[in-house]
């Protein structure tokens, strides 16, 4: 097997005042993605202020020295555009998706609200508000994503990630004006950010567009350094248990810590994925044949390596058990599984499979511009290089039956874990 | 002034062809080689509003078998041959039609027609994959019980359309689920593939000869005629009520809605032009959103819209609020609603409206697969390829009066059936 070359010239410059920017050529449709990235998110949040990061990208909509509040809102809806934003732990974005004659319009406000941003009490009361209710329809009602954020909390004992995105409920309230101002001033700069044109778009006409909106936006100097407490290394094994009474559905999962696209040594992310992938991807998975199919103990069964994190990061297995299944019994089946895993060897057949599957997505992100600019700028934003986007099916394809073995002994097979459980209120103590 | 009066294009977003294949089956094709993909989307009349009501969830059922077994081909070897060549192949049930996608690098084209062919026309529905697939749709429900929002959504369309098929769950329930049999599987496939009621669209780097053979393959055998129930006009209960459901949670999840216009109405445009306006999905500058979301911090989300089915048109929208102040949230949307039912739009704020949903037509149609669904779509609705242009026609013709008409029939007094999740003060 092959892996497909890259679909077209991705070009990338770095402007005077330190932006990156990067042009993604694709003009099937005269539309354009345009997003602006900055390197820092939630993990970056000032120790008793979690939640600023996701707080502050809300507040970014609330208008500038120059425009309005509303104005470039107005404007995107005005031509028909498609905009809004998202912070991860390790990055924030912005973005706008329209018709490529107002490009520029979007730069100049985009440029705008880099350093134009402000923020009176009456706007950041009502959005903090939002932000609580926020919350709430996402993890307060379900105890699901209840037991999530207990994990997440468990597995990172040191380490930022083990903090929500959005924040805890208590450290939101707290938020202010002058909370998300600081933040802003720190972060929001052209040497810590990232531009994202994917579309219609031509790399020198978009560079130069992007001096007369961006180029204006002076320099501060040297980009931001983060600093994040690392996460010790782990020994203990732990469960985490959430009984609510609004359960009905009990459910399974473990999570690793294991190194990311950045801390890993090479080619073990990519070993990492397939071995995700052959585990856990789909109903040929090891763990849905033998959970599922033969042993009939859970009615779904996932895993999942998260390689996408500046810092060390996670595998996740999950399962949902069959009626009458306790969690203790997934408990043990899962080390079964991953045994007999490790003994019988990695079928040829599966992993050609496998890294079929993962190749053939990098072709089928080409058919989507949107999909494209958050696969550059999330690597971007992480300090990978065009290249190793560029070159992520060459190594998938490079990996083999040994590296995978070798990365599951190394990060899984008895190594230290969370383990979740989410039960009824009146289920049988564990 | 605006800057940007509503100016439809007569172009086209996207370059269609329809054409009809050797074996007599109409394709809807936009060929485009940038990208080495195809997708192929197709959608047949049915659907959940089929299912008895004893066997509610038997279409969800067909739809998740199709795909676990068909041919020589046990379950686990169709998903190793999909798997093999990277080939996306889904099936889903939604009230009125079972729909099913796929997606496959051209050069795998024709295994890809092949699973499907096999698919559709001859699909096992073995005992164990039946059992799994009814285990894990059981799940699925469990999960659902006390989750605010499916509870919110199953309580309100039952409330909405009692007696109706519209207000049966698509999903089923523990015990409809049940008393399904794999005899009641295959009885439903006999009964609703066919070739009298489908739609297809094609898409990517594949010319008219490659989806002819494609869809002929895939299609062409399966029997002329379905054989589907009578539907009757769904007729909308509750407007004035609303319902409370106790659940022990911070937050009341609150849903409403009333009748709407028919697709075939004179006015569905300029409703849909009112509805936008009022709390189009992703709108961040509605009425809605400004009202509940921006001045007063009331929710994350809102949202109100119009949806047309084949036999009744509803408005449906809703929030979520923390209890002590849900009655205010729900007090603040229905004014909006009244004011829009009684005094129509500004002519602002029709005039971005109208600019927003014609300009923004482009942007449904960025990917392969979102362009072959679109194209599905615009099938179902029973249009001619030309509704690529005269829909922002109709759009850019929506006057002041046609606003106000259309709100005031559609909105009419401005009664509201609603439910509400959670534990909600001042219900």
């Amino acid at each position: 097997m092959t892996a497909n070359p890259p679909a077209s010239k991705v070009a990338h410059f770095t402007m005077k005042n330190g932006l990156e920017v990067v042009v993604i050529p694709d003009h099937r449709a005269p539309v354009v993605t345009h997003m602006v990235w900055y390197r820092n998110g939630a993990a970056d949040d000032p120790q008793g202020k979690s939640g600023i990061a996701h707080f502050l990208e809300h507040l970014m909509f609330k208008g500038t020295a120059l425009h309005p509040k509303g104005a470039f809102s107005e404007y995107v809806a005005s031509v028909g555009g498609h905009e809004n934003a998202f912070t991860g732990p390790d990055f924030t974005a912005y973005f706008q998706q329209v018709a490529k004659e107002h490009l520029r319009t979007c730069m100049a406000f985009e440029a705008d609200r880099m350093t134009g941003l402000v923020l009176t009490d009456d706007v950041v009361a009502p959005e903090r508000d939002v932000v609580l209710e926020e919350r709430r329809m996402h993890c307060d009602t379900d105890p699901g994503a209840q037991l999530g954020e207990a994990v997440q909390a468990t597995l990172f004992t040191h380490h930022p990630y083990g903090v929500p995105i959005i924040g805890w409920g208590h450290e939101i309230e707290g938020l202010g004006r002058e909370d998300a101002l600081a933040y802003y001033h720190r972060f929001y700069t052209p040497e810590n950010a990232i531009l994202v044109v994917a579309g219609d778009a031509a790399p020198e006409e978009t560079l130069k567009l992007a001096e007369e909106t961006y180029g204006k936006v002076p320099a501060r100097g040297a980009a931001p350094v983060r600093v994040r407490p690392a996460e010790p290394p782990t020994v203990a094994d732990r469960l985490v248990t959430v009984r609510d009474q609004k359960v009905q559905q009990p459910n399974w999962q473990r999570h690793w810590l294991v190194p990311s696209c950045r801390t890993a040594a090479p080619g073990e992310p990519e070993a990492l994925d397939v071995l995700g992938h052959l585990i856990g991807g789909g109903q040929t998975s090891v763990l849905y044949r033998e959970l599922v199919i033969e042993e009939k103990l859970a009615v779904s069964a996932w895993a999942y390596y998260h390689g996408t994190a500046l810092d060390q990061s996670r595998f996740i297995a999950n399962a949902t058990p069959a009626p009458g299944v306790t969690l203790e019994t997934l408990d043990k089946a899962f080390d079964r599984v991953l045994a007999k895993f490790l003994a019988d060897g990695v079928d040829e057949a599966a992993l050609e499979r496998a890294k079929t599957r993962l190749v053939a997505d990098a072709v089928y992100a080409r058919d989507s511009q949107s999909d494209l600019a958050r696969w550059y700028g999330s690597s971007l934003a992480l300090g990978q290089t065009i290249r190793d986007v560029e070159e992520w099916p060459a190594r998938i394809d490079a990996v083999d039956a040994k590296a995978v073995l070798d990365a599951a002994r190394k990060w899984l097979d008895r190594r230290p874990a969370v383990t979740g459980h989410l039960l009824p209120l009146d289920a049988e103590a564990a | 002034m605006l800057k940007h009066p509503a100016a439809p294009s007569s172009q086209s977003a996207v370059n269609v062809r329809t054409f009809v294949t050797p074996r007599g089956l109409t394709v809807w094709l936009v060929e485009s080689y940038a990208v080495p993909v195809v997708s192929l989307e197709f959608a047949m009349r049915g659907g959940a509003a089929q299912d008895d009501p004893a066997k509610a969830g038997v279409g969800m059922m067909l739809a998740s078998l199709l795909d676990e077994g068909a041919g020589d081909l046990d379950s686990q070897a169709f998903q190793r041959a999909l798997d093999e060549k990277a080939i996306e192949i889904s099936f889903r049930n939604d009230r009125e039609h079972m729909a099913g996608r796929v997606r496959t690098l051209a050069k795998n084209l024709d295994r890809a027609a092949e699973l499907l062919r096999l698919a559709l026309n001859a699909p096992r529905f073995d005992e164990e994959p039946f059992l799994r697939v009814r285990e894990h749709a059981n799940a699925r429900l469990r999960h659902d019980v006390n989750d605010p929002g499916s509870v919110a959504a199953r309580s309100w369309r039952a409330g909405a359309f009692p007696g109706h098929p519209y207000g049966q769950p698509a999903e089923g329930t523990l015990e409809t689920l049940a008393a399904i049999e794999r005899a009641d599987i295959a009885a439903a496939a006999a009964r609703r593939i066919a070739r009298d009621r489908l739609v297809i669209a094609v898409v990517g780097a594949i010319d008219e000869d490659g989806a002819a053979a494609l869809v002929d393959k895939a299609f062409a055998d399966l029997p002329a005629r379905a054989d589907l129930a009578p539907i009757p006009a769904a007729t909308f209960s509750g407007l004035g009520r609303t319902d409370v459901v106790t659940l022990d949670v911070p937050q009341s999840t609150i849903r409403f809605g009333r009748p709407g216009l028919t697709r075939d109405d004179p006015d569905f445009i300029a409703s849909l032009v009112a509805a936008h306006v009022l709390g189009g999905h992703g709108n961040m500058t509605s009425r809605l959103f400004r009202e509940v979301r921006e001045k007063r911090g009331l929710a994350y989300t809102v949202f109100g819209a119009f949806y047309a089915l084949d036999h009744g048109g509803f408005f449906y929208g809703g929030t979520t609020t923390k209890n002590e102040r849900a009655k205010e949230s729900f007090d603040v949307s229905a004014a909006e609603i009244r004011d829009v039912a009684v005094n129509g739009l500004g002519e602002e704020e029709l005039e971005k409206g109208k600019t927003y949903l014609i300009g923004s037509y482009p942007l449904r149609f960025d990917t392969s697969a979102k362009i072959a669904s679109q194209l599905a779509q615009i099938q179902l609705e029973g249009r001619a390829p030309d509704w690529l242009v005269e829909r922002n026609r109709l759009i850019g013709a929506v006057s002041l009066a046609d606003v106000k008409r259309a709100a005031a029939r559609a909105f009419g007094d401005g009664a509201l059936f609603t439910t509400v999740v959670g534990k909600p003060e001042g219900f």
